[in-house]
């Protein structure tokens, strides 16, 4: 993948197919210790212990179209490239948490890309709700689709009302001075 | 800077949207966004659909997203299902393709058979976009 946050974008398809009604993504940009974080968490149904280890293999899924699911061992393989690690944490039932590290300066890392895009496009399920958080060093940025839902009404898949949510985002990445590479 | 005001203008603009959509029967565009999908570029697409279906003002129409359809190779994949009729299968898209798909199919209700997948005795002939690319 291009880009970091089209990583993510996959990574939250995998939290919405496993049920999940809320998503917690936060970026840690930290060029003080060299450090990318990106943490991804869900409230889905998690996953069994025993299959834990397996998911990062590519030769197991939990789909039934195909036989092979490329995911997170993408996701692996670009952390690794970047002297970085990918973790997972599960419980079942209660969720799964996804843990990505890398070398912030790495010449090999992607750029984080458009975030505001792929939380746009996770608001397209109107069930699901998104927490982001973004810190560039001292400075964050916060947004949580649950308070625009509390002026707006639960239907927030309207063109017009994606098209200020992707604005906003934008706008409060650029004010930290986050994603520029 | 955008304002939590701003947003409560959009609400009273799109309330009667929201009613409306859910009176009637709706157009969906369902594009694939599973790992296969998403490498080769369905999120563009998505965005191409959403930015068309707001700039021609298009209420009767959601745009929504499926996992793995199993035809990795044809992604970016785009079904398009009106009311009443039977499911179009796009493939190959691009974000041009995809705003012809929504002026065309979606509004005018004429099928761009060009994109569309072609499928002979079980066997998917997609060498035809390959042509026209």
């Amino acid at each position: 993948m291009r880009e970091l946050s089209l990583h993510i974008m996959d990574i939250i398809e995998n939290s919405i197919s496993a049920k999940a009604t809320l998503i917690c993504l936060e970026i840690i940009e930290d060029k003080n210790s060299d450090i990318l974080k990106i943490i991804i968490k869900d409230n889905g149904c998690g996953i069994d212990e025993k299959d834990i280890e397996k998911v990062k293999d590519p030769f197991v899924t939990s789909r039934k179209t195909r036989k092979v699911g490329l995911g997170i061992p993408l996701f692996e393989a670009a952390c690794l490239r970047c002297e970085g690690r990918l973790d997972i944490k599960s419980a079942k039932d209660k969720g799964t948490e996804i843990e990505a590290v890398m070398k912030y300066s790495h010449i090999d890392r992607a750029p984080l890309g458009r975030i505001e895009d792929t939380i746009m496009s996770v608001l397209l399920y109107p069930q699901v709700d998104i927490l982001y958080k973004h810190i560039v060093n001292e400075k964050e940025f916060n947004f949580d689709s649950r308070e625009i839902k509390k002026v707006i009404g639960e239907d927030l898949t309207l063109p017009d009302i994606l098209q200020w949510i992707k604005q906003y985002i934008k706008e409060g990445i650029d004010e930290i001075g986050g994603g520029v590479y | 800077m955008k304002t939590i005001k701003e947003l409560e203008e959009i609400r009273k603009k799109t309330l009667d949207v929201v009613n409306q959509r859910k009176d009637r029967t709706t157009t969906r565009i369902v594009v694939g966004m599973a790992t296969c999908g998403i490498a080769a570029g369905a999120r563009p697409v998505l965005l191409a659909i959403m930015d068309e279906v707001s700039k021609l003002g298009l209420s009767d129409v959601i745009v929504a997203q499926t996992g793995c359809i199993g035809l990795c190779r044809l992604e970016p994949i785009v079904e398009v299902i009106r009311p009443g009729e039977e499911k179009v299968t796009y493939i190959k898209m691009t974000p041009d393709k995809a705003r012809r798909i929504v002026k065309e199919h979606v509004v005018e209700g004429k099928v761009v058979d060009e994109y569309v997948m072609h499928v002979v005795d079980g066997k998917v002939l997609n060498d035809y976009s390959v042509q026209n690319d």
